[in-house]
């Protein structure tokens, strides 16, 4: 559905017809409902949502222009996507003509030092697109490492999740954006390195994601954990099973359904975090994308915000749906609904 | 008198919100090994707790248990349980879920190869070689049962616990069930405390009855024991009147005399010299 969208030729003579002749095969009218119901009525619903979005925007008038339409935003879409194969024609042919020019020097004296210099060319939405899910991965990858492990701890020691539960409570509301001064000084003053592995810019992101994905994953590994069967508890029990094999054998599967529960609101509030950390601390992704249009004031500026506005939502959703599919590979229970 | 099992003046008190709330007071119970024994009373009473405190789930707040002459205060598989509603793993096959319990009890002293045998040998006892690799949840209530026996029979218990095994299955599932167990029973004489509600059930698999008073501080109230051959058949002792006395005798302590746990009942005793029956006993009155 989503490539014939991309087309954008849903309503394309050949395509409807083709698509109504399958439909005319099939006598059942039981499979075309089905069809209906999955296929034809969310399409009309988008179609409609365009419709009013284009005859919308024409009439809201702001001072970089007209709001634009889908049809705008499409363009600039386009736009984005043949600036970034440009530059990344750019970047082979500087790196084609360093090469040139390194042979060259070896040729007329072996012994010659070459010069091997990174291309610096600006960085393209696409390129941005990646900065961001890399910050998000590894920001992420870090707070569920740190949340599940602590989640179960909580949970199976009353003791323990009394005594830590009033400080994940305040720190929980707390929005990551607050912490981003503090992890940014943090960051400058401990992490002072010659070479160093990751730009500063990157970590402050990075630990921004990690920080607002730590509480959910905690809280709901530890109601995931302390959820689990009293009878099963008890069966771990008579069986004199050491930690180690209660929480893989017993505590781990039970609470799996709870815990990816708080990872995937982890990970979605950590994407929707990043990109306004990225914007305010100026850090490289999608965030300083939109931000630097946002100052560039061009009258393409809102259609590429736009542009961008959309890819961040439909990253976010594939980013649920990978979840949804770990859970699913992961899952014991095969039968159950997720969604 | 030394005893397989000897559960020695125990008493517990829960606190609750409306104080402390006594709910065993003084029960005594000495029991041989190879012995069955039921556990009958009204609902509330305590039954489950005293299961428990003999499993070392619970600590009692008086009195003790000991197993042939060693106090026990922490769970083991020495004394395993069947729970009412099977608790099995739902993310393990039948096989692994016996087979669980058999790597944790026999880690070092079987072989992996004689671990495999044992956990197959444990499911043939309970007639379930045929579902090793379905999980709890696409097999039957009974067939679950089955493997929750499956399990605590593979730990070589030396008390069997079993909390209402059968109380969540349909009758005709309970009757097989029953018979299930009488035979494996007759193989492996294990020494058994069975919870139940089902007086029938009770007087059909017991050598002894040990019916509760009611709480709170509830104790134990009659013992009767049940001299009937083995093996037992339910159809040809449906019309033994010496079944159905036992049966009535079980049905009067419920819904007669469960107040009066001490007293003695002179017209029963009576009554029992009458029929010439042996076994109506008071218990530590
Ligand atoms: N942990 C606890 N804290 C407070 N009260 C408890 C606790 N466990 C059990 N009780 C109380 O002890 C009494 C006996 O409970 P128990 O579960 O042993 O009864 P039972 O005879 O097994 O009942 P049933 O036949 O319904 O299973 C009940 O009144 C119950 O409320
Ligand atoms: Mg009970």
């Amino acid at each position: 559905m989503s490539l014939l969208l991309a087309n954008n030729r849903t309503f394309g003579n050949t395509r409807l017809d083709q698509f109504l002749s399958y439909l005319a095969s099939e006598n059942t009218g039981k499979k075309f409902s089905k069809i209906a119901l999955s296929l034809i009525v969310p399409l009309m619903a988008l179609v409609i949502f365009l419709g009013l979005w284009s005859v919308g925007a024409k009439n809201v008038q702001t001072s970089l222009g007209v709001l634009p339409g889908p049809a705008q935003v499409w363009e600039q879409s386009v736009v984005l996507y043949q600036e970034h194969i440009a530059e990344q024609e750019k970047e082979s042919k500087f790196y084609e003509r360093q090469e040139k020019r390194n042979a060259k020097k070896l040729e007329k004296n072996p012994d010659a030092k070459v010069k091997i210099r990174n291309y610096t060319g600006p960085a393209t939405f696409f390129d941005q697109i990646l900065t961001s899910l890399y910050t998000v991965g590894i920001g992420f990858l870090i707070g569920s490492i740190i949340a599940i492990p602590i989640g179960i701890m909580l949970g199976m020691n009353s003791v323990l999740y009394k005594a830590f539960n009033p400080i994940i409570q305040i720190f929980k509301p707390v929005s990551p954006l607050a912490w981003l001064p503090i992890v940014t000084m943090v960051v400058s003053a401990l992490y002072v390195s010659d070479d160093p592995m990751f730009s500063k810019s990157f970590l402050t992101s990075a630990i921004t994601v990690t920080l607002c994905s730590l509480w959910p994953t905690i809280i709901n590994t530890t109601v995931g954990v302390s959820g689990v069967s009293k009878d099963l508890m008890n069966v771990s029990r008579v069986l004199r099973l050491n930690w180690v094999t209660k929480t893989i054998k017993i505590v781990l599967p039970s609470s799996l359904p709870m815990i990816f529960t708080g990872l995937r609101l982890s990970l979605g509030i950590g994407w929707m975090v990043l990109i306004a950390a990225e914007m305010l601390a100026q850090n490289p992704g999608l965030g300083k994308f939109v931000w630097d249009e946002f100052q560039n004031g061009s009258s393409n500026s809102l259609a590429r915000i736009m542009v961008a506005v959309v890819a961040i939502g439909l990253i976010g959703f594939m980013l649920d749906r990978i979840m949804l599919m770990l859970q699913k590979w992961l899952s014991w229970d095969k039968h159950a609904v997720l969604r | 008198m030394s005893s397989y099992l000897n559960i020695d003046h125990v008493s517990i008190t829960f606190p609750t919100d409306n104080g402390p709330l006594n709910v065993l007071d003084n029960v005594n119970l000495k029991m041989k090994q190879g012995e069955f024994v039921s556990l009958i009373g009204h609902s509330g009473c305590g039954k489950s707790t005293v299961l428990n405190i003999v499993a070392g789930l619970l600590q009692a707040t008086k009195g003790g248990v000991l197993l042939e002459n060693r106090e026990v205060n922490e769970p083991g598989p020495d004394r395993a349980v069947i729970f009412q509603n099977h608790s099995l793993m739902p993310w393990l096959s039948v096989y692994d879920n016996v087979r669980l319990a058999v790597d944790q009890v026999f880690k070092r002293s079987k072989s992996r190869q004689e671990r495999h045998e044992w956990t197959l040998h444990n499911l043939e006892l309970v007639h379930m070689t045929h579902a090793l690799d379905r999980k709890p949840d696409e097999i039957s209530g009974g067939m679950k049962q089955r493997v929750g026996i499956a399990r605590a029979l593979a730990m070589e218990p030396k008390v069997l616990l079993m909390d209402e095994p059968f109380g969540a299955l349909d009758s005709l599932t309970r009757t097989h069930m029953q018979d299930s167990l009488m035979e494996i029973q007759s193989d492996l004489n294990n020494t058994v405390i069975m919870i139940t509600h089902d007086v029938d059930e009770a007087v059909l698999l017991s050598d002894r009855i040990v019916m509760m008073s009611n709480g709170p501080s509830a104790t134990v109230g009659e013992i009767l024991d049940i001299e009937l051959e083995r093996p037992r058949d339910r159809l040809s002792l449906a019309e033994d009147p010496k079944f159905n006395h036992y049966r009535a005798e079980v049905v009067k302590f419920l819904h007669e005399r469960h107040n009066q746990p001490v007293r003695v009942d002179s017209d029963s005793a009576k009554e029992l010299d009458e029929e010439n029956v042996p076994g109506l006993r008071l218990a530590a009155g």
